[in-house]
């Protein structure tokens, strides 16, 4: 097996096998345990009711995220500010008592590295390239733009987890995103991944894990390479990878958690052998011209239903299969738009910038150029800017991208989940439009009733100053 | 978890496709910190109209859920396994399952039936007046009318739910294996699961 040619995720995956079972099941090592007060309570009342421990607190990390405000967490004096949903709270203080009873390193809601746990995960070093990196968040995915093999899992699989560090695994199918070209002007990591999956649609990887290869991904930042990662599983697989390069390294290098001194070698010499090798084969290849992508938005409730901003809504009949149809127009009732609507017309009340696919100080930074010496259009009643992380607050502010923000009339918060989705304070209403940089536009996502188009950051600050999706290339 | 061997009732002719789990239980029903209840919660938006096919007199305490491509897509929630559980399902049929639903469904004994669309058609016409039958040892599924299905399972998935084993507790006995790989592992990989004093 070792001698033949192996692709990235086969070389990880063989990395952490602990035992492999006749009929190809194995048990697989989690190098790392992200832990958040949504999906964690339940398992650890069953790790409690069975007398159970957790294998390795010290590969366990949790950090509240969801279900915070992101408005001011302590009063003047430094006393908790009440949550007003009490079952946001009892969730919140469910973590806040179960990790330290269970041994495990708690990240307080009010400390500056709260954040997101994927925002977190990277940013403290505790992400690492060829982890088997796990979280009860689908979204788990956006670790491997590191090179980390990172997926979600249910409840169960936590509890699995927290007592046996492995996890009971069948090896997923590859399959290969090739993105090559050059990526026009205004065109983002977030462009480049709803691209993707409008082109495999949003079970076009099930069963796969997907690597995005080719010179758009080289090229590409840490910060694009997480974002790209992150959505993996909006087109169906459960992971997604990016070969880790000098920029992944020295991304981690110095992070408080990331290895040091002779740990720190023996890791870089490993890490520069995690590579696709030549002739090594992927079960599925989907190549894309980067010239084809342009700035894209949603315009249904699938993440997988984009269009370039240049432009319509589709028309339901014009796709082939007679389901897709029907929730083509399921899609457009909801949404409350017309076959034939240019993009550009749509208006938009709301606009958020945040969640752990575009949070992140780059994302910020884009956002905030677009914004900078320009005011909020009049339609638009609520927009919010929500940094994934105490560090990313703080460096944002060191920069000034919160004055920027804050002039032209956005708000600035504190880190969490915010409007991705419906849990905390933050919600679109009923029948109101959002310009989002989040991850889905599912029915009811962002509140019942709510309509979500999905941009990029630069994209969503567009629509912010002119109140309506814009093209941020005409800007 | 209970065992389960055969499964036989009214099937819910639901069969639409992407169903997400935002869908199935939306996100205001996640902040519970037990797993019971969340039946109440289960496919709110769509239960909202009232002549919705889940509150229909016609498959009340249907055991069976017959759904579209790509049933159980989106977010990890676990919660979408609890709230079918709750509302009495314990085998959903559909051409195909997001990764994710399908693990977190066999975890919580519910039988995930994978089946060619033009089988998934028939099986929507039948439940829409009989009852659906199927049989886990044989990997089969039947109707009145004598059509027979069989489909593909993991053999493991299918002991498992058959004996109705805790998968925790099967991997806890592979203590010494899993020291044996934190051993070599922290010879090799020291930075990614050795142990070190604290």
């Amino acid at each position: 097996m070792a001698e033949t040619s192996r692709t990235l995720y086969e070389k990880i995956w063989d990395a952490h096998v602990v035992e492999r079972q006749e009929d190809g099941t194995c048990l697989i090592y989690i190098d790392r345990h992200l832990v958040h007060e949504v999906t964690s309570p339940q398992a650890f009342e069953s790790l409690r009711s069975a007398g159970r421990t957790v294998r390795r607190p010290d590969l366990t990390l949790a950090v509240p995220d969801h279900n915070l405000p992101t408005t001011a967490r302590r009063d003047a004096t430094g006393q908790r500010i009440p949550i007003a949903d009490r079952e946001s709270a009892q969730q919140l203080a469910a973590l806040e008592t179960n990790a330290p009873a269970f041994g495990i390193r708690y990240i307080g809601d009010a400390d500056l590295e709260q954040g997101i746990v994927h925002v977190v995960g990277p940013e403290q070093g505790f992400s690492l390239p060829g982890a088997t990196i796990v979280c009860g968040d689908s979204h788990t995915a956006a670790h491997g733009g590191l090179g980390a093999l990172a997926f979600g899992i249910g409840t169960s699989e936590v509890e699995h987890v927290l007592a046996t560090q492995t996890l009971l695994l069948k090896q997923s199918k590859t399959m290969e995103v090739r993105v090559e070209g050059q990526l026009g002007p205004g065109v983002t990591p977030k462009d480049v991944v709803l691209h993707v999956i409008g082109t495999i649609g949003t079970a076009g990887g099930t069963g796969h894990v997907i690597e995005f290869c080719g010179n758009v991904f080289e090229e590409m930042s840490v910060e694009g390479r997480i974002t790209v990662c992150n959505m993996a599983i909006e087109g169906g697989a459960r992971a997604g990878l990016i070969a880790p390069d000098d920029k992944t390294f020295s991304y981690v290098k110095g992070r408080p958690m990331a290895p040091t001194g002779d740990d720190w070698d023996k890791a870089l010499a490993w890490w520069k052998t995690l590579r696709t090798d030549p002739g090594a084969k992927f079960d599925k290849s989907v190549h894309i011209d980067a010239a084809d992508i342009e700035p894209t938005v949603t315009w249904g409730t699938s993440p997988e239903d984009t269009v370039a901003i240049g432009g319509v809504v589709p028309d339901p009949s014009s796709f082939a299969d007679p389901s897709k149809q029907k929730a083509a127009r399921a899609s457009l009732e909801y949404m409350g738009l017309e076959p034939g609507m240019r993009m550009t017309d749509v208006a938009v009340e709301n606009v958020f910038i945040g969640s752990c696919t575009n949070s992140r100080i780059e994302d910020l930074r884009a956002a905030a150029e677009v914004v900078r010496g320009r005011t909020k259009a009049a339609n638009v009643k609520w927009a919010i800017v929500v940094p994934g992380s105490g560090l990313v607050k703080q460096q944002a502010e060191a920069e000034g991208l919160d004055k920027i923000f804050i002039e032209a009339g956005l708000e600035w918060r504190e880190p969490g989940c915010s409007a991705c989705l419906a849990m905390n304070p933050d919600k679109v209403p009923a029948g109101e439009r959002c310009a989002s940089t989040s991850n889905r536009n599912f029915v009811g996502r962002q509140g019942p009733g709510a309509r979500t188009h999905l941009l990029s950051p630069a994209m969503a600050a567009a629509a912010a100053v002119t109140g309506r999706l814009t093209d941020v290339r005409e800007l | 978890m209970e065992p389960i061997r055969e499964i036989e009732g009214r099937a819910i002719p639901f069969g639409a496709k992407n169903v997400d789990t935002d869908v199935i239980i939306p996100a205001h029903w996640l902040k519970t910190i037990t797993r019971e209840g969340l039946g109440r919660g289960a496919f709110e938006t769509i239960r909202k109209d009232p002549a919705n096919i889940f509150d229909s007199e016609r498959y009340k305490n249907a055991p069976i859920l017959i759904a579209g491509d790509n049933f159980g897509c989106g977010s990890s929630r676990e919660h979408a396994a609890w709230a079918l559980l709750d509302m009495g399902i314990h085998a959903v049929i559909a051409p195909s399952f997001s990764d994710i639903f399908s693990g977190n469904a066999f975890k919580n004994g519910i039988l995930t039936v994978v089946l060619p669309q033009e089988q998934v058609d028939r099986l929507l016409e039948v439940a829409e007046s009989e009852d659906i039958a199927i049989d886990l040892d044989s990997q089969t599924v039947t109707t009145p009318f004598q059509d027979r299905f069989t489909f593909e399972i993991d053999p493991f998935r299918k002991h498992c739910l058959i004996e109705g084993l805790d998968e925790v507790g099967l991997t806890m006995a592979r203590g010494q294996a899993i020291s044996a790989y934190e051993a070599k592992a922290g010879q090799q990989l020291p930075f990614l699961s050795g142990r070190r004093a604290a």
